[in-house]
């Protein structure tokens, strides 16, 4: 049974929506997603993720513009599409006052299919909250939780998995152990489209779509974004922290510098300043035990300049 | 250096499990304070202890000078609280928010407009005097709740999480604001799990099954863990919990 | 060929459809049971408001305090009284001689009832074969005034009977009953039917409205919705579980007040569920229109409370006769599905009439069903928004 009639495993021309009074939250998105990838959507919130992953899931109806999902069209193959999706929405959408496993068994068969039929692939997930079973839904810690919501996403066999936001509030081990899984998950010939506000979590998909306020800042592999990233940022660090930014922010050749972990990220445009005349900068001003290093931008780096640029054509 | 928060065996058991187990720290005035820990470590627990939501088990706790067992109201007053999930009512105007939290705090009316407006000009929200919250941008918000939760110039100020899913530059927006509030001298005690922001704090506890299991400057436990970041630190530690459940 | 392959796959899907709805009926089930609380209110509410009417119906009845006015003074009234002594329900309290008296008697001494025999009782029993005796009623509480009523007449006809028998001659004697302060009394006295069109209302349109509503409210109809389950199903499934709670409700109601209550069902009990069935259609209906329109819990009670339990109290007929309500408040109850019910219960259970006497009130219930049913189908929405 061939599902895929598409060559994508979505495809948006155009979709924009706009809720009353007047809040565009997607302006005219356009999204090629190409099968057995993982696929990021990655913006703070309130950039139009959920309203991209409703629209894809065939739960809200866009204004304008067209999109199909595993080939099939939104608006009029909804059917198909819902046979053929996994979805996790952002809230924890299970029974809490189901256990564990009349969660599962009850998706099962409203997917019209047994926990049994499909068990090897939610396997290592299922089973380390398996000891669990018996327990309300509403009694497992956050991690167990999430879990469960994702096997239960899995078990009808999903051609196209979409998970709004499955990280966010959870901690750095079991957001690390969940994107393990969505690994595995990928291994098994699944495409994955999530969304998340971690930008440290963009450099665990293939592709990654930055949003900000209903627009796309810029869709690629994390790899080709940062290195198509034109200015040079330097790492700046010195004894004397809050100084150290008020400082770096007088330099009229610096377009931008931000606080990033220990250290200070300063964005130069047209190579301005150079590493040396940075240095005497800030030896001039009394600054000690200084470490200045060229670095490679991380993709918060090109968030942060993209965003820029957009509030600026605006 | 004066002490803001002094803990001493801290414990809370619920029935047999033990939430918060024997933690003991002092928190600095003027100091930024990360508390880091995975889901169900124990942090929500100590927090509330702290702020005098939950009385403890046993061990004692001084929070702006005040035991949190026996004077929780006076604990209350003189702290500020902001969560990610609940900071300001969505279906009141900015003013009326601040005048709201002005008022709870027993902040005098005349002094409740004056620093309204000086609050309003030094985030450059004038314009939005009059809007209610649930128009203003997430980011906005976060400000906006930050300022409000020290309006009354708490010794401390306890942050949950106040950062989720802000865009990055909102949220380092928001650290230069906690670090204006840390040089005028208002403690700053804080949870995340953006380990770049614990980076930014003077000193990162970090609990494990309810213990504190790390106490000490970012640079310091770096070194002592010998990992390049704090998100390295972390990972060392939290994969040690025995314990799973919330 | 291809013909039996398409059949098989028509069957094959109609059993997994089957299947998922089932398992979605089970999950209510347990979510039903599981809110121990709200279970227990459930079962419980329909008992405790007969308990509470019936307790008050049967109160006070015995030694109820009357006053005599007799101006006859002969042979029958003094026959009539001696009866109205002997009678362990009533306690004379006071001869009168003054009409002008009873206005007071009824405030200063809390009577019940007071008897009065015109002139010439016994004379005009005799010679004419009918008299008059005037029996005036304290009708605050209309319960007790309506019992009060019933034994009184039946201690005067019970004379008549004695009379008739010593005579052969068909004596007449007319009570003429006045009622104080609530003179209507009608409908409240009822409270049975009323009672079954409340609960069955509050569970079918209330509770089924609430349950699909808590669905929106956890996030958790995302999820359903994009499953391949037919949105017809969940919303249907959600109704079952309530429609055999309302099942057990009228069972409970019914033998309730035929066992404690002694109120018995004059007519056919097959016809009096039936016409039930019709109204718990009508309801399922409503609750999957209101659930169709609001998103939250609070607003689908608030909406289930107020704007259909607020009427359905007021206006139904329930507590107040609808004949006394201004001509805007009875058109208003028209379109009451309960007053509707109730009329018609009493009907059947009360009066004991057959089927045709109903057949105006089913109708407008079938009728009120099925334009329910095709809205909330209509208004039913397979996205989220």
């Amino acid at each position: 049974m061939t599902v895929n009639k598409g060559e994508f495993a979505v495809c948006c021309e155009n979709i924009t929506k706009t809720y009353p009074p007047d809040i565009q939250a997607l302006k005219n998105i356009n999204l090629k997603i190409s099968p057995h990838q993982i696929f990021g959507i990655i913006g703070p919130d309130g950039a139009g993720k959920t309203t991209l992953f409703r629209i894809l899931t065939t739960l809200i109806l866009a204004d304008e513009g067209k999109a199909t999902v595993l080939g099939y069209d939104v608006v009029n193959e909804y059917q198909e599409i819902r046979k053929y999706v996994g979805y996790m929405p952002g809230r924890f959408s299970l029974y809490q006052d189901l256990t564990v496993e009349e969660n599962l068994k009850f998706f099962a068969s409203v997917f019209g299919t047994t926990v049994e039929e499909n068990y090897d692939l939610i396997k290592n997930i299922y089973r380390q909250i398996e000891p669990f079973k018996n327990r309300r839904a509403g009694q497992l810690s956050g991690g167990m939780k999430q879990k469960l919501a994702l096997s239960c996403a899995l078990i009808h066999k999903p051609k196209l998995l979409i998970l709004d936001e499955p990280t966010t509030g959870v901690d750095p081990v079991s957001r690390r152990e969940f994107w393990e899984m969505l690994q595995n998950l990928k291994n098994e010939g699944i495409t994955i489209l999530v969304s998340t506000a971690y930008m440290d979590e963009a450099g665990l998909c293939d592709t990654i779509a930055l949003i900000l306020n209903g627009e796309f800042l810029k869709i690629d592999t994390p790899k080709n974004i940062v290195q198509q990233f034109e200015p040079e940022i330097f790492s700046v660090q010195s004894n004397q922290r809050s100084k150290l930014l008020t400082d770096l922010r007088r330099l009229p050749e610096v377009s931008s510098c931000y606080a990033f972990g220990d250290s200070i990220h300063v964005t130069v445009e047209n190579k301005k300043i150079s590493e040396e005349e940075l240095q005497n900068f800030l030896l001039k001003n009394g600054h000690e035990q200084i470490e200045i290093a060229k670095i490679e931008p991380t993709v918060e780096d090109c968030f942060m300049e993209l965003s820029k640029q957009q509030e600026e054509n605006n | 250096m004066e002490k803001v928060i002094e803990v001493q065996n801290l414990t809370k058991k619920f029935g047999d499990f033990t939430a918060v187990d024997h933690i003991s720290f002092e928190v600095y005035k003027g100091e930024i304070f990360g508390f880091l820990g995975a889901n169900g470590a124990g942090k929500t627990t100590a927090m509330r202890m702290l702020c005098g939501l939950l009385p403890p088990t046993s061990g004692k706790g001084l929070v702006a000078g005040f035991d949190i067992h026996t004077q929780s109201e006076e604990v209350k007053r003189n702290i500020g609280y902001m969560s990610q999930k609940f900071a300001l009512y969505e279906d009141l105007k900015v003013w009326e928010n601040i005048r709201l939290y002005g008022g709870i705090y027993g902040v005098p009316e005349d002094e409740i407009i004056k620093k309204t407006d000086e609050l309003l000009k030094r985030l450059g929200f004038e314009k939005e005097r009059n809007s209610f919250v649930k128009s203003l941008p997430l980011g906005w918000k976060q400000k906006l709740a930050f300022s409000v939760a020290i309006f009354h110039e708490p010794k401390i100020v306890f942050l949950d999480e106040p950062t989720g899913g802000v865009d990055p530059v909102t949220r380092r927006q928001f650290w230069e604001m906690i670090y204006e509030a840390a040089d005028r001298g208002i403690t700053v005690f804080v949870t995340t799990h953006y380990m770049d922001e614990a980076e930014y704090c003077d000193r990162v506890s970090i609990m494990v099954d309810g213990r504190i299991d790390a106490l000490d400057s970012p640079k310091n436990l770096k070194n002592q863990f010998k990992a390049n970041n704090m998100d390295g630190v972390f990972q060392q530690l939290a994969r040690r919990a025995s314990r799973k459940a919330d | 060929m291809e013909f039996f392959n398409n059949l098989r796959d028509a069957l094959q899907e109609r059993q997994i459809s089957m299947k998922q709805f089932m398992s979605f009926v089970r999950k209510e089930f347990y979510h039903i049971f599981r809110d121990k609380t709200t279970m227990a209110i459930l079962l419980i509410l329909p008992i405790l408001m007969l308990v509470l009417f019936g307790y008050s119906i049967s109160t006070e009845v015995k030694n109820s305090k009357i006053a005599i006015l007799d101006s006859s003074n002969d042979v029958a009234t003094r026959a009539i009284i001696e009866k109205f002594r002997n009678s362990e329900y009533f306690s004379v309290k006071k001869m009168v001689n003054n009409p002008s008296e009873i206005q007071d008697l009824f405030k200063k001494d809390r009577l019940n009832m007071v008897l009065v025999f015109g002139d010439n009782f016994y004379e005009n029993l005799a010679h004419t074969g009918n008299a008059q005796v005037q029996l005036i009623v304290d009708g605050s509480d209309p319960n007790s005034a309506k019992t009060i009523v019933t034994y009184a007449t039946s201690i005067i006809g019970a004379y008549q009977l004695e009379l008739s028998k010593i005579d052969k001659i068909p004596f007449q004697i007319n009570p003429q009953i006045k009622l104080l302060y609530n003179p209507q009394m009608k409908g409240a006295y009822n409270f049975v039917p009323g009672v079954m069109g409340m609960i069955l209302m509050l569970i079918c349109a209330m509770m089924t409205s609430i349950s699909i509503a808590r669905e929106k409210e956890l996030g958790t109809m995302e999820v359903l919705l994009v499953s391949p389950m037919k949105p017809i199903y969940i919303i249907l499934s959600k109704t079952i579980p309530y429609f055999v709670l309302s099942l057990v409700n009228l069972a409970t109601i019914l033998l309730l007040s035929v066992f404690l209550l002694k109120v018995p069902i004059a007519g056919s009990l097959f016809w009096l569920i039936a016409f039930s069935l019709v109204y718990i259609f009508v309801n399922l209906s409503l609750g999957l229109l209101i659930s169709s329109i609001v998103d939250s819990q609070l607003v689908a009670l608030l909406i289930s409370g107020m704007v259909l339990m607020l009427p359905v109290i007021m206006l139904s007929g329930m507590m107040f006769p609808v004949e006394n309500m201004p001509v805007f408040f009875q058109w208003i109850s028209q379109i009451i599905p309960a007053k509707w019910y109730i009329i018609g219960v009493k009907k059947i259970m009360i009066k004991g009439l057959g089927l045709s006497s109903i057949i105006p009130e089913m109708s407008v219930l079938l009728g009120m069903g099925i334009v329910l049913v095709i809205a909330s189908l209509k208004n039913f929405k397979y996205r989220l928004e």
